[in-house]
């Protein structure tokens, strides 16, 4: 097979390429989204080589089940990510003794180096501002949640809220972060339906 | 849990923070159940967003090699398989076809405009989403190329092997012929070894889809011998 320049491929595209047992393709997405994925694994596990294994794992199941992507339903980024995350939080329950030492999330960490890819940077500015705009108990259950992988019960206990108040609040935010952040994110990438 | 509170569970399930007999149970719920499926797909974007927010140091570079050695290591598992064999040849297919469709789109990247570009991403993409449609069905050309037909609900995509340069002034034509009365289907050039033609016409179960090699620009009706042939079955 010659070798193939896919940077022009919506995500999309490379996924379905993906679905058909093409590690070019496969390749392709890690270039886009393994950075991502690495930093987002490093934040809930904050252990590289757990970390890797999130990312590891999640794109294994990117790859397994690429044919039962649903481009209708949803972005590829957000897929990928979604997989990823999974991962990473299965691994740091089974790993909760770590966090049982001290119960507080810890701070994000400080990384030398971690912007030199402007496109990132300019995402993680947009975010990070948007979460500003929550409010503190929106964000903080979302933090604890997504970042600290504690389950809607745990969350319950820990913040001597019932059930249903937490649950408003994480409903209430993402909905807010996504009007927040519009569908602006990566529309230059996305190519307008043909049907 | 009752499911008249059930559809409450979306935004923890979109964070994963449900525990995992209660991601189980909306996961089954879900299966069914649209509002949930749409309210879903919106708050992941927003949750998939949370993902940005942290700081991404670079990943070691051996993370990358060792992700595509597992997926080689798990795609030779599969193939060889004998049972398979027909999903395999199906999949090859798809592979080389999909491998005609980026090369297409490089060619196109080289495309005097922006615009003549994306049309030409657009239309790659909507090739590619047919091919890998797993709803799809796939038939055999009939004629003096090996190739397939593949339809679904996402449209219809030939894929042919091997189509040589038609004479000068001459350009292939593809036609769906339903009810005895053959529809323009779009004209298209070769590719350098498959080539792949996404039909302009739905092709209707039943349907013929032929080939024909027409003049430039293409006609109304066929006019020359039918070199590919399928029934859409």
């Amino acid at each position: 097979m010659a070798p193939r320049d896919l940077a022009h491929l919506s995500d999309e595209a490379v996924v379905a390429l993906v679905a058909r047992s093409d590690d070019t393709a496969l390749a392709e997405l890690y270039d886009r989204f393994g950075r991502v994925a690495y930093g987002l694994s490093l934040r809930i596990l904050r252990d590289e080589a757990l970390a890797q294994d999130a990312v590891q794992e999640g794109f294994l199941s990117v790859w397994r089940t690429a044919a039962r992507f649903v481009p209708e339903r949803a972005r590829a980024s957000t897929w990928i990510l979604t997989l990823v995350h999974r991962r990473a939080v299965d691994l740091v329950r089974r790993e909760e003794r770590r966090r049982a030492e001290s119960l507080e999330l810890a701070p994000e960490p400080t990384v030398s180096g971690a912007d030199d890819d402007a496109w990132l940077r300019l995402q993680r500015e947009r975010v990070q501002a948007a979460l500003r705009q929550l409010s503190d108990q929106q964000r903080e259950a979302l933090e604890l949640a997504y970042y600290g992988g504690f389950t809607q019960s745990e969350l319950a206990e820990r913040l001597g809220q019932p059930i249903g108040t937490i649950k408003s609040r994480m409903f209430t935010g993402l909905s807010r972060l996504r009007e927040l952040l519009g569908d602006t994110e990566e529309t230059w990438e996305r190519s307008p339906s043909t049907t | 849990m009752g499911t008249l509170t059930i559809h409450d569970l979306t935004a923890a399930y979109a964070v994963d923070a449900l525990d995992a007999e209660e991601a189980r149970e909306y996961e089954r719920h879900l299966a069914s159940c649209e509002r949930c499926q749409s309210e879903l797909a919106a708050l992941s974007q927003g949750a998939a967003a949370l993902a940005y927010a942290p700081e991404a140091p670079a990943p070691p570079v051996t993370l990358r090699e060792s992700i595509l050695e597992q997926a080689r290591r798990e795609r030779v598992n599969v193939v060889p398989l004998r049972p398979r064999w027909t999903r395999a040849a199906k999949v090859a297919t798809a592979v080389a076809a999909a491998a005609a469709v980026a090369l297409a789109i490089w060619a196109g990247s080289l495309a005097r405009s922006l615009d003549d570009e994306r049309s030409a991403r657009e239309r790659a993409d909507h090739a590619l989403a047919v091919l890998s449609d797993p709803s799809a069905r796939h038939v055999s050309l009939e004629g003096q190329n090996r190739g397939e037909l593949v339809f679904g609900p996402r449209g219809a995509v030939l894929v042919v092997h091997g189509l040589g340069t038609p004479q000068p002034g001459k350009t292939y034509e593809a036609w769906v012929i339903a009810g005895g009365r053959p529809k323009p289907a779009g004209t298209f050039e070769p590719g350098r070894e498959t080539t792949v033609h996404e039909l302009d016409e739905p092709v209707p179960r039943g349907a013929t889809v032929a080939v024909t090699v027409e003049r430039e620009g293409g006609v109304d009706k066929p006019t020359g011998n039918i070199l590919l042939s399928a029934k859409a079955v």
